[in-house]
């Protein structure tokens, strides 16, 4: 998405965002957007307030000041679940699969919105899901939490495309998993993205990240510092020297 | 799909059937002792007492002390409306479902608490409850201070007790299998992550403290009508740990945990009695030992048709064996 500045509404538009944990303050002021489509990533070292950017986006933890929309409606303060059902999906840190249920009461949990309007839809999604992470079919009456690490995120990634959304906020796919895992996951989450489906990421595996992304924002200490297609990160000497470390 | 629909229901109602007709034959002939019957009476209406406190300690995992103030305010209201507005027997459901609605609504207002606070501060703004309801029976002249209710019309029978467990079960059971059962154990799991999965958490822990308190209530009713009185110190500590005993003794989170937890223990506790104050050192060592070698209880997340399938693929194995010991060799 080059022609980035030509689209008008974004689907995401966050601007002045403060957030706070007492007096320390996390995020200082950033502002982004992401468009229909694309894949965003969110870049940024330990500590940077990456976790705490996408947490203050569901109201997982509250917003001291600034605007989040979501659709062009104000959405900052609203309780997690309204989020949710408004469209916007959020794949948590650590994968937070529920652990003593089996793989398919974790998917089945969070057809929670529509599952009794609309038992086809959830079968339909259920299938995509499946197709998507054959793994997971195979262990679907497996408890979640004797799943292997890259397993459970394949079920994380798959319950939150059952909950379904306009946007799917994901934080560190890649976090504690074996380097070949990655590569797979980083692949599926291509495959969802082509699926038609918008997605903000948020990694420190930058260099993961910049492959598939089609627009970066750099976070350093609670500041967006830079933002940019890859290409444009690429021939950056700061942003190549800081975090693709050659 | 209609088959299996078919089938299940043939499995509900056969096992209905077979203890409908040992119920008659116990009572109508007088097969075992009046004794013996009271214990079954108590069984069966603390098998709903234990169903409703593990729809909170058990499907939702919040550690709740609140039982206790549900089943006195339950035996309470339906105390009172049996001795001022239904006194004839024909209106028993009219007096249970009163006392269920009571504790219901109150069981909505001890919702709330549970929306913020967690763990061990919530067992503890639930205890204070359960005593503050004790101490204003206690001072409420209307119903007798801390003599309590007397002269309660003895309207339970056995066949409303086992008639209001089936009518339990199946609250239950249709709860838990609903997308709200299912957005309970996802709340147990994990609070932040069922809600970022779009459940609605307040609604769902509502709604299964009204179920909780709704079932207690109802639990509560029957006890009145069967001892024919009540007083507040039945509503103290003893209740609430006799309930939580049967709830981890039956295993949590499972509908036949409850009925075998509160089955075991109320057996345990009366044929112990012989054994005076000393009962409670056998039945509470016991319950130690059970606890450290099945530390999910009996049944814990699991239901009886579970472990019928494990022994019939048990037996099956063994059969299999003998059939073809060739195979085994291998």
């Amino acid at each position: 998405m080059s022609d980035r500045e030509n689209q008008q509404n974004p689907l995401l538009r966050v601007s002045d965002l403060y957030v706070s944990y007492g007096k320390i303050a996390a995020i200082k002021g950033i502002s982004f957007d992401v468009y229909k489509g694309e894949i965003v990533a969110m870049l940024g070292a330990n500590g940077a307030g990456k976790t705490t950017t996408l947490n203050a986006l569901t109201s997982v933890i509250s917003v001291k000041s600034g605007e989040i929309s979501l659709k062009g409606k104000n959405i900052k303060g609203m309780p997690t679940h309204k989020i949710t059902m408004m469209g916007m999906i959020h794949v948590p840190e650590g994968r937070r699969i529920f652990p003593t249920l089996t793989v398919g009461e974790n998917l089945r949990a969070a057809a929670y919105l529509y599952e009794k309007k609309d038992k086809v839809q959830y079968e339909n999604r259920r299938d995509y899901v499946m197709e998507l992470f054959p793994r997971l079919r195979e262990r679907v009456n497996q408890m979640g939490g004797t799943l292997s690490g890259g397993e459970q995120q394949m079920l994380a990634i798959g319950r939150a495309l059952i909950t379904g959304g306009d946007i799917m906020l994901m934080d560190e796919p890649s976090m504690g998993m074996a380097p070949n895992l990655v590569i797979e996951i980083f692949e599926t989450i291509q495959k969802i993205a082509a699926n038609g489906q918008t997605i903000m990421l948020v990694e420190q595996n930058a260099m993961m990240a910049m492959e598939i992304a089609h627009y970066c924002y750099v976070l350093e200490t609670g500041n967006v510092t830079y933002d940019g297609t890859p290409e444009m990160m690429k021939t950056n000497k700061n942003i190549v020297e800081a975090y693709l470390g050659s | 799909m209609i088959s299996k629909k078919k089938n299940n229901l043939l499995g509900d109602v056969i096992p209905v059937i077979i203890i409908a007709v040992i119920l008659i034959s116990l009572k109508e002939f007088k097969l075992v002792s009046t004794s013996r019957l009271l214990i079954l009476q108590y069984i069966g209406l603390y098998s709903i007492f234990v169903l409703g406190i593990n729809m909170v300690n058990g499907y939702l995992g919040i550690f709740s002390l609140a039982h206790a103030g549900f089943m006195a305010s339950g035996a309470y209201a339906a105390a009172i409306s049996s001795r001022y507005f239904f006194k004839e027997s024909w209106m028993f459901p009219l007096i249970l479902l009163f006392g269920g609605f009571v504790a219901m609504v109150i069981g909505l207002i001890m919702s709330i608490p549970s929306f913020k606070a967690k763990g061990d501060y919530l067992a503890i703004i639930t205890l204070g409850f359960s005593l503050i309801v004790q101490s204003f029976l206690q001072n409420w002249r209307f119903v007798g201070a801390s003599k309590g209710i007397n002269n309660v019309a003895k309207f339970t029978n056995i066949y409303w007790v086992f008639g209001c467990l089936l009518f339990a079960i199946f609250i239950v059971r249709k709860f838990i299998n609903s997308k709200y059962g299912r957005s309970l154990k996802a709340i147990r799991e994990d609070q932040v992550a069922s809600e970022l999965v779009s459940v609605d958490v307040k609604r769902a822990k509502t709604m299964a403290f009204a179920v909780s308190a709704f079932l207690i209530g109802i639990a509560g009713a029957l006890l009145v009508h069967l001892l024919g009185y009540t007083s507040p110190s039945a509503y103290g500590y003893t209740n609430i740990v006799d309930g939580l005993v049967m709830v981890y003794l039956g295993g949590m989170g499972s509908i036949t945990g409850s009925i075998v937890g509160a089955t075991l223990w109320q057996i345990l506790i009366q044929t112990l009695k012989s054994l005076g104050t000393w009962r409670w050192v056998v039945g509470g060592g016991l319950l130690c030992m059970i606890m450290i070698f099945l530390n999910n209880g009996l049944f814990g997340n699991k239901e009886l048709s579970d472990a019928i399938r494990a022994i019939r693929y048990y037996f099956s194995r063994i059969i299999l064996k003998k059939n073809s010991p060739e195979e085994t060799r291998k």
